[in-house]
């Protein structure tokens, strides 16, 4: 199972790329080797509004679905226009062309955004569930 | 995340994204060949049992245009012996046993008084006195118990085999030219629904050309100690013609694109075989007298109340177990099963609706949708079964 070093990372298996004040934001290995085969992701759509922790989205496989969580408060900025026609991204590259979405991060001061687990704490959260 | 899984089955597979299920599940012969291979296992009926090895949808598309391997050791293995047992199988089941041929095997149903399914099953005839019959793995216990109150006023034995067997199923367009490598048996001459004692790979095996994905197949009844050299040898016959090791996802995937029902989905004890649109299980007119016979006899009578068909989606999110079906904006009836099909590209579900909804979606152009987490889908009625395997 992958966990790069230089994302960041929350407790719902979602991995946040901070370049700036923008958030890109994907599942990560983890997730979507629990997941199966995606089949549909619902992201919300740029100009939307997403706060921290909040469900904003859903993502379908096979054999479940599970909610999108915003890990960061601001407004959707893009949407990765591949994955509806290749849902399947997000189990073949999670971390490249498997990203969902982009976020404008609200009164970034180029930290990085409360609350997220650098990629040691977040290995040893999934070791814990195993 | 996790927010909801669907059932394989009748039961959740909640465990799957919590990787690792409860280690008291039961293990079969060929649980530990699956951890080497990788699979995702997932407690289902209280085995531990390959949900996926790796992509569902790759396993799924393998048995349809090449072959995969299933291990379905979990299932129940009921043998019924004795100079009474035709006649006890006409009392206990639905259907006419004792007019099965030894060599030769029915799906069938055993029923409650009232007619509602207890489980469906698979009876293979043997010979004259004997008959396998296989349960599903969360009925299994169930159904060996009903068997066994209804045979007491019969000669004949009724003895739990499940610990006796292995099962592994070959199925796909390839399965009988991988198998023929294996076996001196005359597979041309083991038609659908037929059964026969052969060795394959040397060692003893019930061969049957049954199976529940809608392809040509094998199901080798084994015994455990000889399932993982069988294994290993369909294996390696296999994999030059594209065999692939195949797991619960993809099974479920193919018996619904099959039209085939799920106990616990289609079935319950709360449906009776009409319902389901399987009435023909059910031979009123044999001579004897059977349990549910009265109650049945008196549905058979009835106008349905509701019916089971088939929808295809179009939108990509899939209708699932006990979502509403809307006609018109309103709820008429109830999905039981649901899932993307890579045949069709599209996702497919089995939903009981009422009739008259039923005639008048298949007149009309639009209508039909199903609440799918608070949005409704649009969706078409389409003839079951939603794949048929090329002639």
């Amino acid at each position: 199972m992958t966990v790069p070093a230089e994302l960041h990372y929350t407790p719902e298996h979602e991995w946040v790329a901070i370049s700036g004040d923008v958030a890109s934001i994907g599942i990560t290995d983890h997730a979507q080797k629990a997941l199966g085969d995606v089949v549909f992701v619902s992201v919300p759509a740029a100009g939307t509004r997403v706060t921290a922790g909040e469900p904003c989205g859903e993502v379908e496989s096979t054999k479940s679905v599970s909610d999108l969580y915003s890990p960061v408060d601001g407004e959707v900025t893009e949407v990765n226009p591949e994955i509806d026609d290749d849902p399947g991204l997000v189990n073949s590259d999670p971390y490249g062309a498997g990203w969902l979405f982009r976020v404008k991060v609200d009164e970034s001061d180029g930290d990085t955004p409360p609350g997220l687990l650098s990629a040691a704490e977040y290995s040893a959260l999934t070791k814990e569930e195993e | 995340m996790w927010r909801s899984s669907f059932p394989v089955g009748s039961l959740s597979v909640t465990d799957t994204a919590a990787p690792q299920p409860q280690h008291q599940a039961r293990r079969t012969p060929l649980t530990h060949v699956h951890e080497q291979l990788g699979a995702t296992l997932t407690d289902f009926a209280g085995w531990l049992m390959p949900l996926r090895y790796g992509s569902e949808t790759a396993e799924h598309n393998a048995v349809r245009t090449a072959a995969g391997l299933f291990d379905l050791s979990h299932m129940g293995e009921l043998s019924v012996t004795g100079p009474g047992a035709s006649a006890a199988l006409d009392y206990a089941l639905v259907g006419a046993m004792s007019a099965l041929r030894p060599g030769r095997a029915r799906y069938t149903m055993i029923c409650a008084e009232d007619g509602g399914v207890i489980d469906d099953l698979i009876v293979y005839r043997l010979a004259d006195a004997e008959y396998l019959i296989v349960a599903n793995a969360a009925n299994a216990a169930t159904v060996s118990r009903a068997l066994g109150e209804r045979a007491a006023g019969y000669e004949a034995t009724v003895t739990d085999r499940t610990a006796d067997y292995a099962l592994i199923a070959l199925q796909g367009p390839h399965a009988a030219r991988i198998l023929a490598a294996l076996t001196d048996a005359d597979l041309s001459e083991i038609k659908y629904y037929a059964s026969y004692s052969a060795k394959v790979a040397g060692r003893p095996v019930l061969l049957a050309r049954t199976g529940y994905t809608g392809e040509d197949g094998f199901e080798l009844y084994v015994s455990p100690e000889d399932a993982e050299y069988l294994w290993a040898a369909l294996t390696e016959a296999g994999s030059p013609h594209g065999l692939i090791p195949a797991g619960l996802a993809a099974r479920d995937s193919l018996r619904l694109e099959a039209g085939m029902p799920l106990y616990g989905n289609e079935l319950s004890r709360d449906i009776t075989p009409y319902d389901a649109g399987l009435g023909w299980v059910v031979k009123l007119d044999k001579e004897s007298d059977f349990v549910g016979k009265a109650a049945l006899a008196a549905k058979a009578g009835e106008p349905p109340q509701r019916q089971l068909v088939g929808l295809t989606s179009q939108s990509r999110r899939v209708p699932r177990h006990g979502y509403d079906v809307l006609w018109n904006g309103s709820a008429c009836g109830t999905v039981t099963s649901g899932t993307p099909s890579p045949t069709l590209g599209a996702p497919i579900a089995m939903a009981y609706v009422r009739p008259e909804v039923a005639v008048a979606a298949e007149a009309a152009r639009s209508g039909l949708a199903v609440d799918v987490r608070g949005r409704p889908e649009p969706a078409t009625l389409v003839p079951l079964p939603f794949y048929k395997r090329p002639a």
